[in-house]
């Protein structure tokens, strides 16, 4: 994948669209990255902590039953068995090392399903630095095992109850306190969005994935699966496992929930530091968007896969809830892997389209495991 | 009927050049009873009104003004309907809007400066449009003689600040703090510093804005400043319910400790 150009743009899309006060952070934030990101020492240091704390490499399981019901070869990509649950600590783990060096005392972040907010928590704790996560009143209600994870770690949890309550609302809270709290904080954001170079940076934190998946293929059939999918809210854990199946043949495929779907009902707009697709009315308000899964709750999608669409090298494909929920279960029962409801969108667009996937060899990005959506789960299948 | 609007710079050079110093209300455009809070403000003595067209997102905006964006969001009042009401203002001052870039962005850049100048609309002020990002804006608005107004923050390097002082039409709005709209007990140090720091670079108007929210502190962040910006303690009364007549005579209290000094 190629790096953003000097305004942070991928194709026409991205840049650094945040209030003044903050760009001198986000500058510091781009020097600090481009020097540690090539410095020998900054690097060993991260993968000693993805090794030895986060679990790293996390395995590639070839699903034997799941394969036999589906009608082709589906291979797993684990990300699910990391530290806290999901690939979100691969960008953490970067990130808090970075603003320690940067010389930052406290951690903000937002959260949706509450992966994020744990895994920024527990690395704050990890390096002792305080932390404070906003979450989206709804998503506080719907993930409650998240929220007393979150502060068992010793995060503080700040509900954010303006506009839809939800993953979009605690951005624009985390923002605000950045904005307050620059000189002594870090604002570590959890997807491939925001203003540069969070897009670039988060991506390149999660290119372990694809690195790892491109190998681990490699080992397991001897050359490239057919098919790369992940499910995408902002589009970090797809963009992680795409870096390593970008240059091959392999066709990508982003799969967004009905309700969330940028790509599709989306035109271009600008919010949150990025311009990239986003699902707003005709006037430029910005739309809310509804999903089962609260991870996914996002309205919009990060820029380099609006660009990635745009240019054609990766499709997005779009799910209902009821396919999620079917999902869910298919995998539990076949495999006996509970995902979590983000990736069980990139599983139901592979049953739906079993048809056309047959013969081929897909790659999953199981980008976390389904213990926070037990409860929620539980309510439905009863 | 499009009429040549009054330039901001210019209203705000003729205050300052008569020994003054200039005050900038803001009002959220749209909230019920805001036409009437404009023509108070401008009678109370404001130099330039700063009209807000609220946008679902506002992330320099503290809880006071969210509030009044959301109102007025609720009532599916659009941009456009708020341009097209203050068509006809005959206030005796010059406008300004402040909105986020994705309104401006979704309108149109052309189409919208084109809607600012039929609106007689001198001015326009983006929070979330640094100047890294504002060409193709400043580009479009300039077209049409519209000021884009710049903001430095108490974070902004001596280099930008020489740079966007540079570009700044209008004037200079100086955010007064680290942080979001909203009123604060007291004033902070950092407004006055930047207020000075921006005074070295130019001497185009100054104005503080952020943070200011009393006659008193007005008249403090003055000292240094060419003015100040006043809004959350501005829509605040109209949140209350207090109506525009109370928004004239708050204008009033802080034009007239800014007579003061």
């Amino acid at each position: 994948m190629t790096d953003p150009s000097s305004d942070g743009r991928f194709g026409s899309f991205g840049g650094m669209f945040v209030p003044e006060t903050l760009i001198p952070a986000c500058e510091a934030l781009e020097d600090a990255f481009r020097t540690a990101w090539v410095d020998i020492s900054f690097r060993e240091e991260l993968n000693t902590l993805l090794a030895d704390y986060a679990g790293r490499p996390s395995p590639l399981t070839q699903c034997e039953r799941l394969s036999e019901e589906l009608g082709y070869q589906v291979l797993l990509k684990r990300e699910d068995l990391n530290h806290t649950g999901s690939h979100k600590i691969n960008n953490v783990l970067g990130q808090a090392l970075l603003a320690k060096k940067m010389g930052k005392k406290r951690l903000v972040a937002e959260t949706g399903a509450g992966q994020h907010g744990v895994a920024t928590a527990t690395a704050a704790a990890l390096f002792g630095m305080s932390c404070v996560v906003y979450m989206g009143e709804v998503d506080i209600e719907r993930q409650a095992l998240n929220v007393f994870r979150m502060r068992l770690l010793g995060a503080e949890v700040i509900s954010a109850t303006s506009g839809s309550k939800t993953l979009k609302d605690a951005i624009n809270e985390a923002m605000r306190d950045w904005v307050a709290t620059v000189e002594d904080s870090h604002y570590c954001l959890g997807s491939v969005m925001g203003p540069h170079p969070y897009p670039w940076m988060v991506r390149e934190f999660h290119r372990v994935i694809g690195q790892e998946a491109y190998e681990q293929c490699q080992k397991a059939l001897g050359r490239d699966p057919d098919v790369v999918t992940a499910c995408v809210g902002g589009g970090s854990n797809a963009l992680g496992i795409f870096s390593g199946f970008v240059d091959t043949d392999a066709e990508l495929v982003g799969v967004e929930p009905a309700g969330g779907a940028a790509v599709f009902r989306g035109t271009p707009g600008v919010v949150h530091g990025s311009l990239s697709y986003l699902m707003q009315d005709e006037w430029g308000q910005v739309l809310e968007a509804e999903s089962i899964s609260a991870g996914l709750d996002y309205p919009g999608i990060g820029p380099e896969h609006a660009h990635l669409a745009d240019i054609g090298r990766a499709r997005y494909e779009k799910v209902s809830d009821s396919e999620v929920v079917d999902a869910f279960q298919l995998l539990s029962r076949t495999e006996g892997i509970i995902p979590a409801l983000e990736p069980a969108h990139a599983l139901a667009w592979m049953s739906r389209a079993r048809r056309e996937l047959s013969g081929k060899t897909v790659l999953l990005n199981l980008s976390g495991r389904g213990d926070k959506d037990a409860t929620q789960m539980m309510e439905l299948l009863g | 009927m499009s009429k040549s609007p009054l330039r901001i710079e210019e209203s705000l050079r003729k205050r300052i050049g008569g020994g003054g110093k200039c005050l900038v209300p803001y009002i959220t455009g749209g909230f019920e009873g805001y036409v009437e809070a404009i023509y108070a403000a401008a009678e109370a003595g404001a130099d330039a009104i700063e009209i807000g067209i609220p946008f679902s997102d506002p992330v320099m905006d503290g809880p006071t003004i969210q509030k009044a964006n959301d109102v007025v969001l609720a009532q599916k009042i659009s941009p456009l309907d708020i341009l097209q009401e203050i068509r006809d203002l005959d206030i005796g001052i010059p406008l300004a809007v402040m909105t986020y870039y994705n309104i401006v962005y979704r309108f149109g850049l052309e189409r919208f400066a084109n809607a600012l100048s039929e609106s007689g609309i001198s001015g326009a002020i983006l929070p979330d449009l640094p100047l890294n990002e504002a060409g193709a804006w400043v580009d479009a608005a300039s077209a049409n003689g519209t000021e884009t107004i710049l903001l430095a923050a108490p974070t902004t390097t001596d280099e930008r600040l020489e740079a966007l002082c540079g570009q700044s039409k209008g004037f200079v709005y100086a955010v007064g703090l680290l942080g979001i709209t909203g009123v604060r007990a007291e004033l902070a140090r950092s407004a006055v510093v930047i207020a000075g720091r921006c005074k070295a670079f130019t001497d185009k108007p100054v104005l503080v804005g952020v943070g200011i929210g009393t006659p008193e502190q007005a008249k403090e962040v003055s000292e240094v400043a060419d003015g100040c910006i006043v809004g959350s303690a501005i829509v605040q009364k109209l949140l209350d319910g207090e109506g525009p007549e109370s928004v004239g005579t708050f204008v009033a209290a802080i034009r007239s400790a800014l007579d003061e000094s």
